[in-house]
């Protein structure tokens, strides 16, 4: 018997084949699918990736989705936060009810999402008749629908952990004299950090991506308003394939760098807070 | 979920700032969340309920609906078989590589819906890897109901394997052994243990599987070429009829996609509060 | 300063944590609260520290109402059992927090924060290790660390909630002594909590046995150890067991028999005699009131403990001998007592699980 050992022995059968079937099917479905698109990346080259992604219609539809995909995920930080908050340490009628909403954004259709937020946004809409400005058809409505799709992913996070809260923290707080939102900011809000930059980044990364509840409301005027999703499938209808890979190799390239950011910043946070 | 802290507690905030926190956490979601849903029905019912209706006698409606309920019925089964032999390799053996290919098996989440009918391009597509092969055969797969399945099993792939390979690991694999050593069978085993103790996960992971299959939207778009009547499914619909300056029709179709979300949800919900730790607390989010 | 609880009721639902307590605390003084688990001990810490808010009663700070007071406000210290440290922040950090959150008026310049938090970790004995994390401290540093954060702010009172019931035996004797010097040089009022009646009766200047809800003596260890007003507070500290026994006149009859250990001061009707184990001798069983069959022999320590079933009722009496005495199991002996304690209506035995909610 050599030491190293593919799995360790077990009584139960059928592990061959419901592995091998497993390794099949994510090979046919995902992997070589997506290897496909890594393929076609390479054989383009870095050099002109980047000739591409520097076209100003390109760049546009790039800066657009990762600053509004950021702006939407830091906004949702901070409602998601007291969202969370509110519905795992108050008790109020309509909390449960609340509570089982925040999965809207995860139950309702990505398109049913997107022609209800243009209507409810369009100048002749509920919400857009209201203000001075224009929020659909402007990147100001792009914000909206990724605001919308990225909630949960914030609020999800921070629940189990804020529930976890050892509350003998705030109380030694209280006895050392701390007013309560001294307490709160101080000591509540930094055991938060690390579940709070996870959910910022799923939010992040879900918005970056997002494409039906957002062409609606978007205008998709080149260069103003047209996210990268949607300049990815004007390239496929174009047949500009290498156009269309370039533009998902940086969505790609991009994504991973902001979370791997992310994610080393969490595993720091998490490592100095240590076990208390 | 924690038990609220009573009013009096001196360790939380005062009367009026909880007020204002729930005000505050009430009006956003009354902006993102329910503001939205309202209108999918308000709209669908702005011409009372004989136009909701007609909407649905639209032969392309018609044909929208028969296609997402056959892709549904291909992609949910698949997924179902997979997210089983998953769960089953993943949970219940020890084996080298398993965070590997649990990561591999949750990448569909993580990529753009766009990006996921964007390979199928690239591989069926007329300019992609087997599109000359595919043409000179005279098979279709971008443009027809193969890329529409292929797609829809692409974003909906990790659903049911992540709801059961967590609860799965939880419980071990003894009572697996209890029967094996009773003399059942192998098969007999997985459908008289396994199965009925992760029975509410399965439909958990069922239902959300089939609500996304149904809903899919940009990953489809990608790969459905828009042929009215023919490779349009009901999202793809929405999105004719609305971009026809349909608004009602639009709505009255998008009303049961919502439906079927709400539907969805209400019984996730129901899932939760009644069988929460059979679903396993891995599973919220 | 001292302090003084009046009949304080806790209700959690229907269920009274606290079922009007009453007792006085005198300024300097190192107080144990003992009782088993359930016992409402914690209760009564938190509602002095006010992170209860009591149904009714009183609680006097010196001539201060402090039921009229926030937490913030009553300046107490407080330890918890689980040390609740600030883990994001230094050692340094925690100690110093209670000092940087007061209002502008009342906080010291920073210069003054670092000298007096270097001197609290002297007291501790934990000087060099400010800039570490609460992660990466042993479970007795955290809590020496917990103990300076409390005093940092010069409480009026300082609690400690079961302050060693997370540490090894080992380290537990060591910081009881250590937390009676730092008791006698800072001389803080000081309450502490344990359910280790050994802890309480070798730290505290006074014990006070609580059960459910109720205390049910006030007084010195040798108070509470020698001379126990209820039968509860007899059978909870120190061994006992305790027989059956039927007053007349002052006599006690077991079993029809009267015991030769003179007058019980008790009225008439059935009760029970309280027996410690070093009271009882073997003696011959043919002479001896009492007699019955042993049932089991244990070493514990320098003794052995013999367990004496008598009595038709079996009742089981505990006697500790020398480890010489020649008896074997299932010998026949007589059991004479040189001490007992006898209480007015007390016709069953003392339970001492737990308390149960109701
Ligand atoms: N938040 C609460 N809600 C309901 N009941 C409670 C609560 N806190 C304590 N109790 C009950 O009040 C009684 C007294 O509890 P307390 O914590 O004061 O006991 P204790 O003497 O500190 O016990 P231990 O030695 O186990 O810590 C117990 O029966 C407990 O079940
Ligand atoms: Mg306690």
């Amino acid at each position: 018997m050599s030491q190293f050992r593919f799995r360790s022995p077990s009584a139960l059968p059928g592990f061959g084949i419901a592995y091998g079937f497993t390794w099949i099917w994510l090979s046919v479905i995902v992997l070589i699918p997506l290897g496909a698109v890594v393929l076609w990346a390479a054989s383009l080259g870095p050099a002109q990736i980047y000739a591409i992604a520097s076209r100003p219609q390109t760049f546009a539809a790039l800066r657009l989705s990762f600053g509004l995909s950021l702006a939407a995920a830091a906004l949702n930080a901070v409602f998601g936060l007291i969202v969370a908050w509110v519905l795992t340490r108050y008790s109020f009628p309509g909390r449960r009810l609340l509570d089982a909403a925040v999965d809207l954004p995860f139950a309702l259709p990505t398109a049913v999402a997107g022609i209800a937020l243009a209507a409810i946004y369009a100048p002749n809409g509920w919400v857009g008749s209201l203000v001075p400005f224009r929020i659909a058809y402007t990147p100001l409505g792009i914000f909206v629908a990724l605001v919308f799709i990225g909630l949960p992913f914030v609020v999800r996070t921070l629940q189990p952990v804020l529930a976890d809260v050892d509350r003998e923290l705030e109380e030694a707080s209280a006895t050392l004299g701390a007013r309560r939102a001294t307490t709160v900011f101080r000591i509540v809000l930094p055991t938060l950090v690390p579940p709070l930059l996870t959910g910022f980044a799923l939010a992040f990364a879900r918005a970056v991506g997002e494409y039906g509840s957002v062409i609606f409301i978007a205008g998709n005027i080149p260069g103003v308003s047209e996210i990268a999703p949607l300049l990815i499938i004007t390239r496929l209808e174009q047949f500009d394939y290498a156009g269309a890979t370039a533009v998902a190799t940086i969505m790609l390239a991009l994504s991973f760098v902001v979370l791997l950011i992310v994610n080393l910043t969490e595993a720091w946070t998490r490592r100095r807070l240590g076990r208390g | 979920m924690a038990d609220a802290a009573p009013p009096s507690s001196p360790t939380s905030e005062s009367p009026a700032a909880r007020l204002a926190l729930i005000a505050v956490a009430v009006i956003f979601l009354g902006f993102f969340l329910f503001l939205p849903l309202i209108a999918v029905f308000t709209e669908a019912l702005r011409n009372g309920v004989g136009a909701y209706l007609a909407a649905f006698d639209d032969p392309d409606t018609i044909s929208a609906i028969k296609l997402t309920v056959l892709v549904a019925a291909i992609a949910v089964p698949l997924n179902l078989v997979f997210g089983l032999a998953a769960s089953w390799a993943i949970a219940k053996f020890e084996f080298k590589g398993k965070s590997l290919l649990l990561t591999l098996i949750d990448l569909p989440f993580s990529v753009s819906p766009v990006v996921s009918g964007m390979c199928y391009v690239l591989l069926f597509g007329g300019q992609g890897y087997f599109g000359k092969w595919l043409q000179s055969h005279d098979l279709q797969i971008i443009f027809a109901l193969p890329g529409i399945v292929l797609a829809t099993v692409f974003v909906t792939f990790p659903f049911v394997a992540r709801e059961l390979i967590p609860l799965m690991q939880e419980q071990g694999t003894s009572e697996e052994e209890a029967a094996l050593s009773l003399g059942a069978r192998g098969f007999r085993t997985f459908w008289s243990v396994t199965l009925p103790n992760v029975r509410w996960a399965l439909l958990y992971g069922v239902l959300l599987c089939n609500a996304r299959a149904m809903g899919e939207f940009g990953a489809v778009s990608v790969v459905s070429g828009h042929l009215r009547g023919l490779t349009n499914t009901v999202p793809l619909q929405v999105e004719i009829l609305y971009n026809d300056y349909n608004f009602v029709a639009a709505f009255a179709v998008a009303s049961v996609l919502a439906g079927l979300g709400l539907v969805t949800l209400a019984i996730k919900t129901g899932l939760e509060w009644r069988y929460g730790d059979e679903i396993s607390a891995a599973h919220r989010r | 300063m001292d302090l003084k609880i009046r009949d304080l009721h806790k209700d959690y639902g229907q269920f009274p944590a606290l079922n009007g307590v009453s007792l006085d605390i005198r300024s300097g003084e190192l107080i144990a609260l003992l009782g088993p688990s359930g016992s409402g001990k914690t209760t009564l810490l938190r509602a002095i520290a006010g992170l209860e808010i009591p149904e009714r009663g009183q609680i006097l700070f010196g001539d201060e109402d402090a039921l009229s007071k926030s937490v913030q406000e009553r300046n107490v210290g407080f330890v918890f059992q689980h040390y609740a440290l600030f883990r994001h922040m230094k050692v340094f950090d925690n100690i110093a927090f209670g000092l940087r959150v007061r209002g502008r008026a009342r906080r010291p310049a920073e210069a003054e924060i670092a000298k007096k938090v270097r001197e609290l970790l002297d007291l501790v004995q934990l000087s060099g290790l400010e800039a570490r994390y609460p992660a990466q401290l042993s479970g007795g540093q955290r809590q020496r660390v917990a103990l300076a954060r409390a005093l940092a702010i010069e409480p009026q009172v300082l609690l400690l909630d079961e302050p060693f019931g997370a540490l090894d035996a080992q380290v537990r004797k060591e910081l009881r002594r250590w937390l009676r010097a730092i008791h006698d040089e800072t001389g803080h009022t000081t309450v502490f909590v344990t359910h280790d009646q050994d802890e309480a009766l070798e730290l505290a200047d006074r014990v006070a046995v609580l059960n459910k809800g109720n205390i049910e003596q006030v007084g010195t260890p040798d108070d509470v150890y020698d001379r126990p007003e209820t039968p509860f507070v007899y059978a909870f500290i120190g061994d006992s067991t305790s027989l059956p026994v039927t007053i007349e006149q002052g006599r006690a009859l077991f079993e029809g028999s009267p015991l030769p250990i003179g007058a019980v001061d008790s009225p008439d009707g059935p009760s029970r005699i309280h027996i410690r184990p070093q009271d009882v001798t073997l003696a011959n069983p043919d002479d001896a009131a009492v007699h019955g069959e042993i049932i089991g022999l244990r070493r514990s320590g320098a003794h052995r403990r013999a367990d004496v079933c008598v009595g038709k009722a079996r009742s089981r009496i505990e006697a500790l001998l020398s480890p010489e005495t020649d008896v074997s199991v299932g010998e026949r002996v007589g059991l004479a007592f040189k001490g007992f304690a006898a209480y007015p209506q007390d016709p069953t035995p003392p339970k001492l699980g737990l308390a149960r909610a109701a």
